[in-house]
């Protein structure tokens, strides 16, 4: 969920809403007269603030732009678990930041590689370098896709079905997959229309992202309500999983379930529910709530 | 560090802090706070204006500050950014909040 960096109201209870990670903006939330006020107000939040073990991501200002470096310089130092860099174009960007991160955590007495890296593509050629930029350094946890920048670049604007995003989610989702990191869906910016933002909610999840940014407190449970497996599913997952230890103990070369052969695939699905399940809390021998 | 000119950060808004500082030319700290919390914790926020202040090697200085109710780490984001803007100090900054 994303957290404006200047607005100290915001930034003292975003973990009570329940979201998976906090995203603080530095970026195109903060007026370029206040980059520097926002930069000490999250560097100070970060270090004392308890937010009760949600994730912490900041999104900082591009390396390109006057204040890139200097947020670099405070946040790093202020150990939040992923720093978010903006309209990443080329694997380049990446790897500057990386050795950049490296350094302050040198200078400042972090352990190398302590800080992760999110990388979103929100143009174009973003798009175009989506593997190389996944693939540009050890850091990387996530490829997110930034829509609003992007339908300007490719000269369109959002539609409710969302087709003009089809490739670039794609090509996000495939890149990610293929260099083994999480996929992150962009925003959904019309607050008001709760059921529209479940669709898309749906539609990404059933296009493989492994989540969504969400702007405002209110969506963050649609969010875990549609990624939430249901009862049956984590039912199904347990009698596959099941199956194929009992196969691996009779030493069986092939798995059976309900007369269906169950393969590899198919484990590896029911795996990820129950990693799903146990992540919302519904893992448990009474089926959840 | 020296401080140049007057800084000023902050708002007025709610769980804000508004913080100007300006150059003094004899040794000490004045603080002149407002507060919505004055009674209940206006010499709790007057301590972490004047540590902030102090780790960062300033000890001439006048403090006008007109609190909304902020949090500790506000209050001193708000000081430590006032400073930043009235010594136009960037990068050093940084260490010397870490140390």
């Amino acid at each position: 969920m994303y957290v404006p960096g200047n607005n100290p109201g915001l930034l003292k209870d975003a973990h009570i809403y329940g979201a998976d990670a906090l995203m603080f903006d530095l970026e195109d939330s903060v007026s370029l007269q206040e980059k520097d006020t926002a930069r000490f107000l999250v560097f100070n939040a970060l270090l004392s603030i308890d937010y009760e073990g949600t994730e912490t991501v900041v999104r900082v200002n591009s390396l390109e732009t006057p204040y890139g470096r200097d947020d670099f310089e405070a946040i790093v130092r202020a150990k939040p678990d992923t720093i978010r860099l903006p309209k990443t174009e080329e694997a380049e960007e990446v790897k500057e930041a990386d050795l950049l991160i490296g350094e302050i955590e040198g200078k400042a007495g972090i352990e190398l590689g302590t800080i992760k890296l999110m990388a979103a593509l929100e143009s174009a050629r973003g798009i175009v370098n989506a593997y190389d930029i996944a693939t540009a350094s050890p850091r990387l946890v996530a490829l997110a896709l930034g829509a609003e920048d992007f339908v300007a670049d490719i000269k369109t604007s959002r539609s409710s079905e969302g087709c003009e995003l089809l490739f670039a989610r794609s090509q996000v989702l495939i890149a990610a997959r293929a260099a083994r990191l999480f996929a992150l869906d962009t925003v959904f910016s019309d607050l008001k229309d709760q059921a529209a933002f479940a669709r898309e909610v749906e539609y990404i999840k059933q296009l493989g992202f492994d989540g969504k940014s969400v702007l405002h407190p209110r969506q963050v449970e649609t969010v875990h309500r549609i990624y939430t497996p249901t009862r049956t599913e984590i039912e199904q997952a347990r009698r596959i999983i099941t199956a194929m230890q009992e196969a691996e103990q009779k030493g069986a070369g092939v798995i059976s379930l309900d007369q269906q052969m169950i393969d590899k695939p198919i484990v590896e699905r029911a795996q990820r529910v129950l990693a799903l399940a146990e992540a919302t809390g519904m893992n448990k021998e009474d089926g959840g709530r | 560090m020296e401080l140049k000119k007057t800084g000023m950060a902050g708002t007025l808004e709610s769980s804000d802090i508004l913080v100007v500082i300006e150059p003094k030319n004899s040794e000490g700290i004045d603080i002149l706070l407002e507060s919505v919390v004055i009674k209940q914790f206006g010499d709790q926020i007057r301590k972490i204006i004047s540590n902030t202040l102090r780790e960062l090697g300033i000890n001439q200085v006048i403090v006008r500050a007109n609190d909304k109710g902020a949090l500790d780490c506000v209050i001193k984001a708000r000081v430590q950014a006032a400073v930043s803007r009235a010594t136009g100090s960037k990068e050093c900054f940084w260490r010397v909040v870490e140390s």
